[in-house]
């Protein structure tokens, strides 16, 4: 906390909101929402529920395309192509080719943990053998699973436990190299030492990758993450680094949810 | 407030003995519930109950005049002769070759179409096409029988001019066409029934929807398919008008969709229409060869029990 924090203006962006709007068909759920993301940063979304930290956080690999009536406004800006991820010209596809997500339950698929975390990479083509096995156990190294999996590879996943799930999917989605890594309240089904575990894991792949988390949970942002953006209703309220936010925040209401007298 | 919540509460609970029978009054309402219900599921218990009964003691007759070996191994079913034989290998390969043909229409058809209605479809398609399809399953199967007969056969003839007027093969095609729905259909539920959280980790992984369903969703949704499978089995072994219609009602060994044959059921269908006397050995046949017809069904359940027991969806 006592560190001098750099200038916002010296950090490299991986990512911006500009004018971001969106809507559900005829309902508004995301209004003109313009947020840096820093690259290699810890990124977290806070608010209460409806506010809409995850259908934010869902536009940036587009997955409100798989439902019709959903429709964006404005741009996300990826770096440093600078290419908008919200373009139609965009294929969604290849958008989620860059930025891989891991959602709120853990989502093995009916697979065996190898076949897992090789999905990716087999979906995008990649089936040589030693290929798959070298990226399926940096992948899992990565994730700190690696031990506990290495002799059970060809087991079914659904054998793993809940924790151990979450982490294999962290490697599924870390086994493609990502840009951005899209976290969508990933503890919120695990245990507190599961959770410990995969909240160490953040702090140690934010060395290779930009993070963008959604949390519920207040302590978890302000021990994972770097920067905090805290939204109500659709709304960005307050952004800035998490130390600031959560310790002498600008707006009242930021103040009043962190402290627990609101949300 | 909180004050006069109470009283009310204690003035509507204060004599003892009304609040006991009125306990005792809503425990003999729910006896009597349970146990109409208890008897419903009773009514099928006893039917099936009854039907293994018939069958098996009629069979246990029938099998007391024919050995079990000539029953299985014999090659000739002639059981109204004066020389009979009763070689259920006759009828059973008449069944498995007309189920088997009916079998590669319905599945790989059956299938597609399940993925395609549940990935690929949008509502509104969907909406349309399924009572659609499952209106063909609601076609009287006697009229499938001539539609095979009259309409398939011809057609076949074109193609193949030795074909025979009846012959295995289009009645099993035209059969195939009929279970196309009940393979669909359940296949469809399964495979809807995967929790989209499953679906879009794979989109999340930059998948297409042609990957999804094919790695994802069909191996998520594999006990229901091979549920579906099962039941579209068991309606082919089961199937009788079509059969008796369409293939002939001879009985010949054979293991060629392109022949004439009887199956189980169509020669059923011919002896209980027929006048044998009660009692003869010929009429026993029925039971026998009925019993044949509902061991297989069970082994085919059994089947689909253990393969959804073994692969059952655990999301």
């Amino acid at each position: 906390m006592a560190d001098p924090k750099p200038a916002l203006e010296s950090l490299p962006l991986k990512a911006h909101a500009a004018g971001l709007n969106f809507h559900y068909g005829d309902f508004q759920a995301l209004k003109n929402i313009d947020m840096p993301i820093y690259d290699k940063r810890v990124t977290a979304l806070i608010g209460p529920s409806g506010c809409g930290k995850s259908t934010f956080l869902r536009c940036f690999n587009r997955m409100h395309d798989l439902y019709p009536g959903n429709r964006y406004e404005g741009e996300i800006r990826l770096h440093p192509d600078n290419v908008n991820l919200l373009d139609r010209a965009v294929d969604p596809i290849e958008v989620r080719m860059r930025l891989s997500m891991v959602f709120q339950k853990p989502n093995p698929f009916p697979k065996s943990i190898f076949e897992n975390v090789a999905y990716g990479l087999r979906v995008r083509g990649i089936n040589q053998r030693a290929v798959l096995e070298e990226k399926v156990e940096e992948a899992l190294r990565s994730a700190a699973l690696w031990n506990e999996a290495k002799d059970r590879l060809h087991e079914q996943a659904f054998n793993l436990s809940g924790g151990q799930q979450q982490r294999m999917c962290i490697a599924r989605a870390l086994a493609t190299e990502p840009e951005i890594l899209l976290f969508d309240e990933p503890t919120s089904a695990l245990d507190p030492i599961a959770t410990a575990s995969i909240e160490e894991l953040i702090a140690e792949l934010k060395e290779k990758v930009t993070i963008l988390i959604v949390t519920h949970n207040m302590q978890q942002a302000a021990r994972v993450s770097d920067f905090t953006a805290y939204m109500y209703i659709g709304e960005l309220i307050e952004y800035g680094w998490t130390d600031d936010i959560f310790i002498k925040p600008k707006h009242e209401q930021t103040e009043a949810y962190i402290t627990g007298r609101f949300g | 407030m909180s004050g006069t919540a109470v009283s009310t509460l204690d003035q509507a609970m204060s004599p003892a003995e009304s609040r006991l029978s009125h306990r005792a009054s809503r425990h003999i309402k729910e006896k009597i519930i349970e146990s109409v219900l208890f008897l419903a599921a009773l009514v099928s218990v006893f039917t099936t109950l009854g039907i293994v009964y018939i069958l098996v003691s009629e069979s246990v007759v029938f099998f007391s005049h024919v050995p079990l070996w000539d029953f299985l191994t014999d090659k000739q079913w002639t059981p109204l002769f004066d020389d009979a034989h009763f070689g259920i290998m006759v009828l059973l390969s008449g069944t498995l070759v007309s189920s088997g043909v009916a079998l590669l229409v319905a599945i790989p058809l059956g299938t597609v179409i399940a993925v395609f209605l549940s990935e690929f479809a949008g509502p509104r398609l969907r909406e349309i096409v399924k009572p659609m399809l499952e209106l063909l399953s609601g076609v009287p199967t006697i009229v499938y029988g001539y539609f095979a007969l009259l309409f398939v056969t011809p057609l076949l003839q074109r193609f193949m001019p030795e074909l025979p007027g009846f012959n295995l093969l289009s009645a099993g095609l035209v059969m195939g066409i009929m279970i196309i729905p009940t393979v669909s259909s359940i296949a469809e539920d399964a495979m809807r029934a995967v929790p989209m959280n499953l679906r879009e980790g794979s989109y999340a992984m930059g998948a297409t929807r042609l990957q999804t369903a094919l790695k994802v969703v069909v191996p998520a949704a594999f006990s229901g398919i091979m549920a579906a499978y099962i039941l579209g089995i068991s309606r082919a072994v089961g199937e009788t008008m079509i059969l008796a219609v369409a293939a002939g009602m001879q009985p010949n060994l054979t293991w060629n969709p392109l022949e004439p044959a009887a199956t189980i059921t169509a020669f059923i269908v011919q002896v209980a229409l027929g006048d044998l006397p009660h009692g003869s050995v010929g009429y026993q046949t029925i039971f026998a060869a009925g019993l044949t017809l509902m061991l297989m069904t069970l082994v085919f359940n059994i089947l689909g029990y253990w393969l959804r027991k073994k692969y059952r969806e655990q999301y």
